[in-house]
Order: structure tokens, then C-alpha cells, then sequence
């Protein structure tokens, strides 16, 4: 899929149709060497790294702040030794992690006031390191809290308050939107991105320009698609064809059709997630396989969301499916943990 | 490391449960996209997608009855600009903008302007478009195209009508036979990527063009061009405003030709033909332009006069009510119920034959002769003859006839009727009537279109017109060819008689409305041979100053005319036809 979208952009810029298919190949193999060889182990094994590497995803998101190269005007990548990864994915992976040892460790205290502050404290400050420079991140980061927490706690009203505050904000979008920028909370960027998001076609030329394209994708795919190869759109019209906006190639090229089934694939391997995770041996390969889960299904959730013009416009990316070493690389690390997790079930006969 | 409990999985199936709610919704929303909003977002797509060039069809051409063309093609160029392909703005501004001869700040917007396609100018000189071209800039595109020709300029201007920027008929026989002329404009679509850049291998349409019909009108140059210059001369030595004469052959209604002097120029459609006043708004110049165009022998009505008493004639004679030997008498005036209305002359006609009345053309014969026939019978022969409807002319805006309600007809109405006052026709209505009863009776639709001519010359349409026969009997319409030989042989319109010929006609002096400005429209209605119509003029002249009796000024020049085009049409003189027999 990512040949398909990215082939074009990639013969102009490379000189090399395959150019980011090959890449993304190369990663994604060595990712599933690195999966298998997680999966063997015991996950309680790297339990003992997750402070020091979350102490390190702080350094490097203070580095990436510094010493980071840019892309699309914020900076999000770190070179270290000739390999640009994206910080950000590092920091995913380490929360679920810290958070599954540190909710593991609290036990029955988890319920108290106290206990949800602490998993706030730990969260919260590298979730808006994250989120100074990639708002979306950010988001994904407090969403995988969120979902771990809900898992561990044993109170409900507070989630379900939170949500029904999320709705009613999602609804009164637009004037609060307006409000907010009035009082100088939101910036004028971001402004116009949730005006673009109310009515895309209002803004052909500005903001409203990738939005519309990804829309003129979605719609000319109709139920069954283009074909494989032959949209329009990734010619340069749908910025990030191979990146954010995969998912409306998908959509021009297999239609309706391919994308319910590449939404049901998602949803078949979150179902899987949950039998893994109902079924861990412990509390805290449960909680592991729970934040993947999360991650990846804030991540579906959210990317569809964006790409179909339903939430405003964020740079968030589909897991597996989008172009994006780093991405894949610590997909497959999650996925050799919650493997990990799932080898060591004990089939009780 | 604690338990994995049951309340755990538990909330991780609600996760999982709202994870696929979630999905659900976002397929739902998808469908939606992706079904019902479909063919928008698509369209919108191919838009953004296609770069779409039209090849221009080549419209039909006009001809006249001898196959003389009076309206064809000449090529021209059109200029765009398409934004993604241009690499030297600058250059091409400057370029276009010194070629061209535009204002730059316009130039610089279409060139700035993102769009696919941006046209620059259409109608340019063929060779400043080659010019163009060999400046090979990038993203410049000069496409060739059609303009509208017409080599005799001014010739029935307001007949054959002009073109747009588009090519599309703007008044008259282009308007009219648009659908003919215009043929199908081909199309060559390609699909491009965000850069319009042209994808290979992608379907490329293209679809033909179709050449437009040929239009084969039966308006003769020859006669056009000599009426047109009786009409210049009468206009100018009369001081009159306007001067319209239109030829017709009565046997089919064909028009020979139809002449509104002043003219104006086809090739320059925009160019006020007259001295244009010092301050001219944009809306008083449209209007000026507006009035050049109108065609003021079918768009405008007038009180006909004189002329009418041939309707008024040939419904009495029909009706039996008067005979060519009944006698009437004149004291210069008629009293119909409380109003007295005079005659063109003071002291009166005294006795005289319907015939001499005729002859004179004496009001108070023909209100006599309106008085018999009744409102009644005056209202059914006026419908009879086809007069409370259009002629069907096949041009764009003829006028309809305004005339009194029957219900609210009184006698002085009829008696004014009578002798054409107080209600308005088209000059092609009177001239079509007139035809209609002395051709036998045979109501002919007046028409320019003879046939149309496919490009190619394999399909041929031949129009055809109704014909409404017998709204009078063949004897009325005999003892009219007769009365109105006599008017020209011997009475009011002698000054149309030819050596040679048997003319037959009528004059008319219409007041203008309102009637203290003693304005006038001096016309005459004349048609030749007398025994056996083969051609009738109708010259009505708007506002002579001086002199205006139509006797005097309008039927000397269907005289003229008629001395022209009668040997022309192969109507030969009767005193040389005599010559030989004898």
C-alpha cells in the first residue's frame, strides 16, 4: 500500500519509484527480527529499564528540542549515529511500560486519589514535552494513560465524566474555538484548522486543502475503488499520501470495501489484544498488552477520524500501514511484547 | 506482581467494546463519504484532475439566394496562460502585455492567478497569435479558434445578426438558427497530477468537433444592396431617422430583402453606427447599442394608415357589403356618433365609386364601408387575415399586434380602424397581410431560411412555413390586384408607376404618437406585376422633415427600387412584350 500512494511523490523526489516502499521494507523486516527475538523473552525482564529509559525519553525529548532536525516546521526527529528516529514513538513505548510496573507495584492502592495522581505525575510532564512540539502525540500519550488506568482502577464515574466532558466540547466546538483563541489559549493556526474542520470546502486553498483533497479521495473511491494503483489523488494532490493521509488512498483505490476490511483488521487485532491481555498470567502483562492496545487504537481511531474530516485535522498516522521508520519499528516492539505476554499463557488443560 | 482479575477484563472488554463502537461509527461515516457524498467529491476531483482544451467547431456559414456568402469563419487565436506550466512569470507578462496591447495590471492578475486555465484574450489576429507562439514560453498556450466574418459589413446588419466572444448568435438569423450554425464543439480531456502536469497513460478523450450548417437564406444581395442604397438616399434627403423597406416574394413569402437604414457595421458589432453624445454612461451606451441593433420592421409596431384601407377593402369586398361601382360621397369629414372625423383633404372628394375612393384614398369611402361591415364582422375578418397573430417570422422579437379588445370596440374605434389608426401592427405584419390578398389569398409565413447544409454537404434540412389558405376568395384578391393598379395608374400613388410595368400599391401618411408632435411615417406598399404578384416592397420612412405625404416621398422610391430588381427578378416589361406580339 504504501508503494502504491508514495510511488509517485517518490519517482520525483528520488528518482526511485520504490524508494520509501523499500525503506519502509528494510525497517519493517529488521522490526520483525527485533519482535521475535522480544517475544521469546520474558517481559518481566525489561520491567527493571523502565525508569532508566524514562528518564532517558525525557533527555531526548530535550535534545530533540535542541539538536532535532526539522521537518514540516516543528522538530521531531534526533540523529543519533546516522539513524533519525522520532523520539515521540520512544516515549510511547516507555510509558506503557513505566506504567505497567508502576500500577503493578500499587496494587489495591491504585483505587486511591493518590495513586491516580502519581500515574498523572509520571504521565502528564513528558506527555507535554510531547505535546509542545507534536500536539497529537501528546494526545495519543494522555489517551494510553487513560486507557491503562480505566483498566487498573476500579471506579468508574470519574472516566465516564471525563468523556461526557469530551463530547460536550466536541460539540460546542466552534464557539469555544472562537472563545479560546479570544483569551489567547488557542493559537490562530489552530483556529483556523478547526474552522477548516466545521466546513473544509469554505477554505479550498488554505487550510482546508489537504482536508478536501483527502475528502476528494474518499469520495471518488465509491464502493469498490479505483483499483489498486490507480488513484489520482496521491499524485500530489493529497499531501502526505504515504504518510498521514494513507488511509484516503486506501479509500480511492480499494473503495468502501478495502477500507471496512483494513477497519476490521484493526479491529480483529484489538480483539485479539483483549484475549491476550483477559488471559495474561499477571496483572502487569495485562496492563502491557492494555496500552498497546490503547495506542493503537487511539491511533486507528483517530488517524480514520482525521482522514474522514470527523475531528480536526492532527498529524497522527496509521499504525502499520503508514510510511514511517520509527513508527514501525516500535510497532513491532510492542507487538513482540504483547507476543511475549501471549507465549506465556498458561493453556491450563 | 498482582493478579489479573476478573474485574480487569472486565473493563478491557468495555475498552475493546468501545474501540469497535468507534469503528463502527467511523465506517458509517466512511459510507457516508464514500456513497451518498461520492459523486461530489468526484466531481469536484475530475475538476481539479482534467485539464479540458475545447476544439472549436467551425460555424456554418450564412449564404444568400445566389449562394453569395455574407457570414463565414475567419481563424483567430485564443491566448491562456495555464499557471503550473509557466517558469518566467515576468517574461510572460511582459510579453503578452507588449503583444497584446493590454494593461499590464490585468495581465499580471490572470497570469498570478492560480487557476488551471486562465484565458488571457480571445479573438486575436492570427498572426499576433503566431508571434506568440514562436516566443515558446512555457505554460503560454495559443490556441486557434473561429471568429465571425462578415464580408459585406453593413449588409442586412440587423437581419443576419452578430456573434459573441463565444461564437454564439447575439440578434437576429444567428440567434434565430443558433442550433444550425453552432455545431458541436470537440473536447480533448486529459488528466493531469497536482503540479498540471499531464499524466501518461492515463485515457485521454477526445472527442471531435462538428462543423455547424451552412444556412442558405433566400435574402438576394443584389436587391439587399440596391434597396439598402435607396433607403441611405431617401434617408438622407428626407432628414429622416430611419428608413426601413423590406422586398418579399408574395407567392411564398420568401424575403428578398429587408433593409433598416442606418445599417451598421457586423464586423464591429459594438461601434455606435452615429455621432455618440459627449457624456455617455456604460448603461446609456448599451442602451444606444441596443436600439442600433433592434430590426424596426418586425421589433417595432406602427400605426399603419393608409396602407390598412387594403384590409379594410378586401373585408367589405368579401363580406359582399361593397362593390367597386358603389357610390359614396365626401364632404371632407364623417360624423360617427358624437365625433367628427376628417379627410385627408379639406374640402372633401364629393361623389365617388368605391373605386375612386380607393384611388383618393378617402377616409370617409372606407369608415362607410367599416361602418357596414360592424364590429362583428370587421373583428372576424381582422382575425381571418391573421393579423391578431405574429407573422412567425423566423427571426428573434417580432413584435405582436396591439389593437382593441373586441368588447371595448365602438364605432368610432371601427371607423379609425378603418382607415389604420388607433391600433399598432409590425411592418412585416402589413406587408405579409397586403402579399396574402393579393397573391390569391393565401396566407404566407415570411421567412429568410431555406435551407441548412450540414459541413459536409451530406445532410440537407429544407425548412418549411405554413401557408393559410384561402382567407380571401381568388375573385376579392383579383378586384384588389385591380383597385390598387388603379391607385398607382391613376391615383394617390402614381408617383410608383413605371413605364412598362403594371404596378399595383398603396401610400400611407401615419401620424406619430402622441399626435401634436406632428410626427410622421410616410410608407408605401407597392407589388409588381399588378395581374400577377411576383415581388412586393413595403419603404416606411420615420420622421421626414418637410414634405411627408408617403404619395409623394415613399412611392417614388419603390419605383426606384422596383426599376432595379424587376428586370433583375427576369420580369419582363409588358410595352416590349407588346412590341414583339404585335
Amino acid at each position: 500500500m504504501i508503494y502504491s500512494a508514495s510511488s509517485y511523490t517518490a519517482q520525483l523526489q528520488h528518482g526511485d519509484a520504490s524508494y520509501y516502499m523499500m525503506r519502509q521494507l528494510k525497517i519493517a523486516m529488521a522490526g520483525l527480527m527485533i519482535a521475535i527475538v522480544i517475544s521469546k523473552m520474558d517481559y518481566h525482564w525489561y520491567a527493571r529499564f523502565a525508569l532508566p529509559a524514562y528518564i532517558l525519553s525525557y533527555i531526548l525529548m530535550i535534545a530533540v528540542k535542541l539538536v532535532g532536525s526539522d521537518s514540516h516546521g516543528s522538530r521531531r526527529w534526533l540523529n543519533v549515529g546516522g539513524i533519525t528516529f522520532q523520539p515521540t514513538e520512544f516515549v510511547k513505548i516507555v510509558l506503557i511500560v513505566l506504567l505497567s510496573v508502576v500500577i503493578t507495584q500499587m496494587g489495591r492502592k491504585i483505587n486511591s486519589l493518590r495513586a491516580v495522581g502519581m500515574v498523572a505525575v509520571l504521565t502528564l510532564p513528558i506527555a507535554g514535552l510531547v505535546a509542545a512540539n507534536n500536539l497529537s502525540s501528546g494526545i495519543i500519550i494522555v489517551g494510553i494513560a487513560f486507557f491503562m488506568l480505566f483498566v487498573a482502577c476500579e471506579k468508574k464515574w470519574p472516566f465516564f465524566l471525563c468523556g461526557v466532558a469530551g463530547g460536550l466540547v466536541v460539540a460546542t466546538a466552534g464557539p469555544l474555538a472562537n472563545f479560546l483563541e479570544k483569551i489567547k489559549l488557542l493559537k490562530p493556526y489552530q483556529l483556523e484548522r478547526i474552522h477548516v474542520w466545521l466546513d473544509p470546502e469554505a477554505y479550498p486553498m488554505d487550510g482546508g486543502f489537504q482536508v478536501l483533497q483527502g475528502l476528494y479521495a474518499i469520495g471518488s473511491g465509491g464502493l469498490v475503488g479505483k483499483g489498486l494503483g490507480e488513484s489520482i489523488q496521491k499524485m500530489g494532490f493529497v499531501p502526505e499520501a504515504q504518510n498521514d493521509y494513507i488511509f484516503a488512498i486506501i479509500c480511492e483505490e480499494l473503495g468502501l470495501f478495502g477500507a471496512v476490511s483494513v477497519i476490521l483488521i484493526f479491529l480483529f487485532l484489538i480483539y485479539r489484544f483483549m484475549l491476550i491481555a483477559s488471559n495474561a498470567p499477571d496483572l502487569f502483562g495485562a496492563l502491557l498488552v492494555v496500552g498497546v492496545m490503547g495506542h493503537i487504537a487511539i491511533q486507528v481511531i483517530l488517524n480514520i477520524a482525521v482522514v474522514t474530516n470527523t475531528i480536526p485535522n492532527t498529524g497522527i498516522t496509521l499504525p502499520f500501514i503508514s510510511y514511517g521508520g520509527t513508527s514501525v519499528m516500535f510497532l513491532m516492539i510492542e507487538m513482540g511484547m504483547v507476543l511475549s505476554v501471549s507465549n506465556q499463557i498458561k493453556l491450563e488443560k | 506482581m498482582g493478579s489479573n482479575r476478573t474485574q480487569h477484563r472486565r473493563k478491557m472488554a468495555l475498552l475493546c467494546f468501545l474501540a469497535a463502537i468507534a469503528m463502527v461509527g467511523l465506517m458509517v461515516r466512511l459510507g457516508y463519504l464514500m456513497l451518498c457524498r461520492s459523486e461530489h467529491y468526484s466531481r469536484m476531483a475530475e475538476d481539479l484532475h482534467e485539464r479540458e482544451r475545447t476544439i472549436k467547431a467551425a460555424r456554418g456559414r450564412i449564404l444568400d439566394a445566389n449562394g453569395v456568402v455574407i457570414a463565414t469563419n475567419r481563424t483567430v487565436c485564443t491566448i491562456s496562460v495555464i499557471y503550473n506550466q509557466v517558469k518566467d512569470r515576468e517574461g510572460v507578462i511582459r510579453v503578452l502585455c507588449r503583444e497584446l496591447g493590454l494593461e499590464e495590471e490585468g495581465v499580471r492578475k490572470k497570469v498570478e492567478k492560480r487557476s488551471s486555465r486562465e484565458i488571457i484574450r480571445t479573438n486575436v489576429d492570427k498572426e499576433v497569435g503566431d508571434r506568440i507562439r514562436d516566443y515558446h514560453l512555457p505554460g503560454v498556450k495559443v490556441d486557434e479558434d473561429y471568429k465571425r466574418y462578415y464580408p459585406f459589413d453593413s449588409l442586412a446588419s440587423k437581419v443576419l445578426g452578430f456573434t459573441g466572444g463565444d461564437n454564439q448568435g447575439i440578434i437576429g438569423l444567428e440567434v434565430a438558427y443558433e442550433d444550425y450554425l453552432k455545431g458541436l464543439n470537440g473536447k480533448i480531456l486529459t488528466t493531469t497530477d497536482a503540479a498540471g502536469v499531464e499524466v501518461e497513460n492515463t485515457f485521454e478523450d477526445r472527442i471531435e468537433p462538428v462543423a455547424g450548417s451552412d444556412l442558405y437564406i433566400s435574402l438576394d444581395v443584389n436587391i439587399q444592396q440596391y434597396a439598402e442604397q435607396a433607403a441611405y438616399e431617401t434617408m438622407e434627403k428626407k432628414g429622416a431617422k430611419r428608413v426601413s423597406v423590406i422586398v418579399m416574394n408574395p407567392q411564398n413569402g420568401e424575403i428578398l430583402a429587408m433593409v433598416n437604414v442606418p445599417e451598421f457595421n457586423l464586423n464591429e458589432p459594438f461601434t455606435l453606427n452615429g455621432e455618440p453624445p459627449a457624456q455617455l454612461t456604460a448603461e446609456g451606451r448599451q442602451e444606444l447599442l441596443n436600439q442600433m441593433w433592434r430590426n424596426p420592421a418586425i421589433n417595432d409596431t406602427y400605426e399603419p394608415g393608409s396602407t390598412f384601407k387594403i384590409i379594410t377593402a378586401a373585408a367589405g369586398l368579401e363580406a359582399g357589403v361593397v362593390s367597386l361601382e358603389d357610390q359614396f360621397s365626401c364632404p371632407g369629414f364623417r360624423i360617427v356618433e358624437d365625433r367628427k372625423i376628417r379627410c385627408h383633404k379639406v374640402g372633401g372628394h364629393g361623389g365617388e365609386t368605391f373605386l375612386q375612393g380607393a384611388m383618393n384614398s378617402c377616409n370617409p369611402v372606407f369608415i362607410d364601408v367599416g361602418q357596414r361591415l360592424g364590429i362583428e364582422q370587421y373583428y372576424h375578418y381582422f382575425e381571418q387575415f391573421g393579423l391578431k397573430e405574429k407573422t412567425g417570422i423566423d427571426l428573434p422579437g417580432e413584435a405582436g399586434t396591439i389593437m382593441h379588445k373586441k368588447e371595448n370596440m365602438g364605432l368610432v374605434e371601427l371607423a379609425t380602424v378603418s382607415f389604420g389608426q388607433s391600433f399598432q401592427i409590425t411592418p412585416v405584419q402589413l406587408i405579409t397581410t397586403a402579399a396574402s390578398i393579393v397573391n390569391g389569398g393565401n396566407r404566407v409565413t415570411p421567412h429568410l431560411a431555406v435551407k441548412a447544409v450540414s459541413g459536409d454537404g451530406t445532410k440537407v434540412h429544407r425548412f418549411s412555413y405554413p401557408v393559410k389558405e384561402g382567407i380571401v376568395s381568388e375573385e376579392t384578391s383579383a378586384s384588389m390586384r385591380y383597385i390598387l393598379e388603379q391607385v398607382v395608374a391613376e391615383g394617390s400613388g402614381k408617383k410608383a408607376a413605371l413605364e412598362g410595368f403594371r404596378i399595383g400599391g398603396k401610400t400611407a401618411t401615419s401620424e406619430k404618437l402622441p399626435r401634436s408632435l406632428k410626427k410622421y411615417i410616410s410608407s408605401f406598399i407597392g407589388f409588381a406585376p399588378a395581374d400577377n404578384p411576383q415581388v412586393i416592397a413595403l419603404i416606411t420612412i420615420d420622421e421626414p422633415q418637410g414634405i411627408y405625404y408617403g404619395g409623394t416621398i415613399a412611392a417614388p422610391v419603390v419605383a426606384d427600387i422596383f426599376k432595379n430588381i424587376l428586370p433583375y427578378l427576369g420580369i419582363e416589361e409588358e410595352s416590349a412584350l407588346r412590341e414583339t406580339n404585335q
